[in-house]
């Protein structure tokens, strides 16, 4: 062990360079993110994920955000464990009817200013599964979504990309 | 003992379906089955239901044969297995609330999939208008002084998929665990019901996102056995490269996330470069990082002409590198393996009645792989060991994946050898002139995966069923937490790591 530790004291940090804002993420959100809400959080956000019904594919792209490569927390993003705690709601998949009732809760639960980001092909309109009886279609049919990442899943790069659209205005 | 053909002989044979045998059996026949599961003559499947009829696929293990057996419900119910076989008893509940058809004298009727929150009753049989009103949910009881409940989920603390555990703890040990899930049912086999082969694959690649290849791969199977189509030798080797790589990536990620949660994080941000390693090199070579629909009926997808493995082999080489240094730390770490050893066990005859595959299986003494006892190409060919222990705890489960990963970094290099340089990947699948039907079975990390296809003319699937093995690991982690401390919850449940979607579908 001593000697692993070691040895990543020398090496190079695997983490890379930020992936630049997504232009249309950012134009999207710069209507909904005012002055005031980002005086109160800083250049810091706390983040609630909610699968709403996915296949897992966007969670484990989710998951890779925390890995050395990304580092997501060198940017003030950080999970959390419950709603009360979040600013945003990252949400995936084709809202189920199942998980409808749970999804809403989930965001009355978080304390505003909040925004929720739809991450995921099935986030925007249900996907694949749009015409499933067990499912609602979309995370927007059921709460406000602010951005909405796409992809199938959606590559971590794109995942910090549009989070950091939250972060950072459109110059 | 009679053999599971000989069993089902009676039964009249459908011409149709391949490669495995299908039988209409009568309902002494299949409460015969029922029984013969009781007895541990041979292993469940799957079980699931069309309009007027239910299916169950058996396993012969000292045959080396599976056999799909059928039974025809005019009057809208059927003799229950899970009279017999418990393991039957959630597929049975689903099979119910799908098709409407009624198991007679089931030990559980209540719903699974249904919350009482879809707009119609039962989708894939005699459609109805939803009850206008749902009873709660009656979970299980567990009476006693100093008993209470912890209710978690469907929303969790982590970045996990969602579903109920209703714990009934005395104090910090768990006195019993019970499971509700569902909330991630998104109707995939009534998509899949009408719809074009193609849509089905992809339908099937997403049924577990961390299983993509495998069920991709499965549904493959069953399409081209029910076709007869033979796809060309590249493409099968593909096929495995691409399989091997998804199960390191999913093992890599779960002994990291394991011993992270034992609150050893050096492990995961280890195990979490070579995960994301494997999945950059899959996006190198094949485009997508998880290979989502790469693998279609008929071949696979990828671009024209030779393809250049370079990153897949120095993937191998550093994570061959890299790799031992972990299992070490693993190996050495006290405080880690008072966490990990003795922690939720599965006992292996609960293993065994559950017929239960992947690595919790082989952590408690089962043996069975699919790539195995069930060889199919190209693993008919390959050498590798099917790891097996008989402790049946966390430490166990992780050693198993552990000697897995070993095995799929020296497969790796054995399919790299193999796979033909160049060559055809793909071909156009037949016209289907009547029903045809084929089963598939393929090995994913997390176990053995069903496929079954009926296709009618104009190649549209008339219907498919997918059972992830989740199914049969599922009961067996409230089993495994049983008497364990609330703490090692997470520990237990990740060691298992059982797919919500694909077991809600």
């Amino acid at each position: 062990m001593q000697k692993l530790l070691l040895e990543s004291l020398i090496k190079a940090p695997f983490t890379e360079p930020a992936p630049q804002a997504d232009t249309v993420a950012l134009a999207e959100l710069a209507t909904r993110v005012d002055r005031a809400a980002r005086a109160r959080l800083g250049r810091s956000l706390s983040i609630r994920q909610v699968d709403a019904g996915s296949c897992n594919g966007c969670e484990l792209e989710i998951h890779a955000l925390g890995n050395a490569f990304y580092d997501l927390e060198r940017f003030g993003l950080r999970f959390v464990a419950s709603p009360r705690h979040a600013d945003v709601l990252l949400v995936t998949g084709p809202v189920t009817r199942n998980m409808r009732e749970a999804l809403q809760r989930t965001y009355d639960a978080t304390p505003g200013p909040k925004w929720v980001v739809a991450a995921g092909a099935c986030a925007r309109d249900g996907g694949l599964f749009a015409d499933s009886y067990a499912c609602v279609g979309g995370v927007g049919a059921v709460i406000p979504v602010d951005i909405h990442i796409p992809g199938c899943p959606p590559t971590p790069t794109a995942l910090l990309g549009g989070l950091l659209a939250l972060l950072t205005k459109s110059a | 003992m009679a053999t599971l053909l000989d069993t089902i002989a009676g039964g009249h044979l459908v011409e149709a379906h391949r490669p495995y045998p299908r039988r209409i059996v009568d309902a002494p026949l299949w409460q015969a089955l029922g029984a013969g599961l009781h007895e541990g003559h041979w292993r469940l499947l799957g079980l699931w239901g069309e309009p007027a009829a239910v299916h169950m696929a058996l396993l012969d293990e000292a045959a080396g044969l599976p056999a799909v057996a059928s039974l025809a419900c005019p009057d809208g119910t059927f003799p229950s297995v899970a009279q017999y076989h418990p393991p039957a008893s959630r597929l049975e509940r689903a099979l119910c609330d799908l098709t409407g058809l009624a198991a007679t004298a089931a030990p559980d009727a209540r719903p699974w999939l249904d919350h009482g929150r879809w707009d119609l009753r039962h989708p894939l049989g005699q459609r109805l208008p939803a009850a206008t009103e749902v009873p709660p949910y009656a979970f299980l009881t567990a009476d006693g002084e100093g008993l209470h409940q912890i209710p978690v989920g469907p929303v969790h603390a982590g970045i996990i998929e969602p579903g109920h555990f209703r714990f009934t703890a005395n104090g910090e040990a768990v006195v019993r665990l019970e499971q509700r899930l569902g909330y991630v049912h998104k109707g995939i086999e009534a998509l899949m019901t009408g719809a074009s082969i193609e849509r089905a694959a992809r339908l099937a690649g997403r049924t577990s996102g961390d299983s993509t290849v495998a069920y991709a791969w499965a549904l493959a199977r069953a399409v081209e056995a029910a076709l007869g189509a033979t796809v060309p030798e590249r493409a099968v080797w593909l096929r495995a490269l691409m399989a091997e790589l998804e199960r390191l990536a999913n093992h890599f990620g779960d002994i990291g996330a394991i011993c992270n949660d034992a609150a050893f994080a050096l492990m995961l941000a280890h195990c979490g470069v070579l995960r994301e390693q494997v999945l950059r090199a899959a996006n190198a070579c094949f485009g997508h990082r998880l290979m989502m629909d790469r693998v279609v009926p008929g071949g696979v997808e990828v671009a024209p002409g030779p393809l250049d493995t370079t990153p897949i082999r120095n993937l191998i080489d550093v994570a061959t590198k890299a790799f031992p240094a972990l299992v070490k730390l693993y190996d050495n770490k006290a405080s880690l393996q008072d966490r990990t050893v003795g922690t939720g066990i599965v006992r292996p005859a609960l293993a065994r009645q559950y017929g239960c595959g992947g690595y919790v299986g082989r952590a408690s003494g089962l043996a069975f792989d699919a790539r195995r006892q069930l060889a199919y190409p190209p693993y008919d060919g390959l050498r590798f060991e099917v790891p097996v222990l008989r402790e049946g705890d966390v430490n166990a489960r992780v050693w198993i994946r552990i000697r897995e990963v070993e095995q799929s970094l020296a497969l790796v290099g054995q399919i790299l050898k193999a796979l033909p340089p160049d060559g055809l990947t793909r071909i156009p699948l037949a016209e289907v002139d009547g029903p045809s039907e084929g089963v598939g079975l393929v090995e994913g990390f997390r176990g053995d995966i069903l496929a079954w296809v009926r296709l009618d003319a104009g190649a549209r699937v008339g219907r498919c069923h997918l059972r992830d093995p989740s199914w049969f690991q599922w009961p067996l982690l409230e089993a495994a937490i049983e008497g364990n401390i609330v703490a090692d919850f997470p520990l237990c449940n990740k060691s298992f790591n059982c797919s919500y979607s694909g077991h809600d579908l």
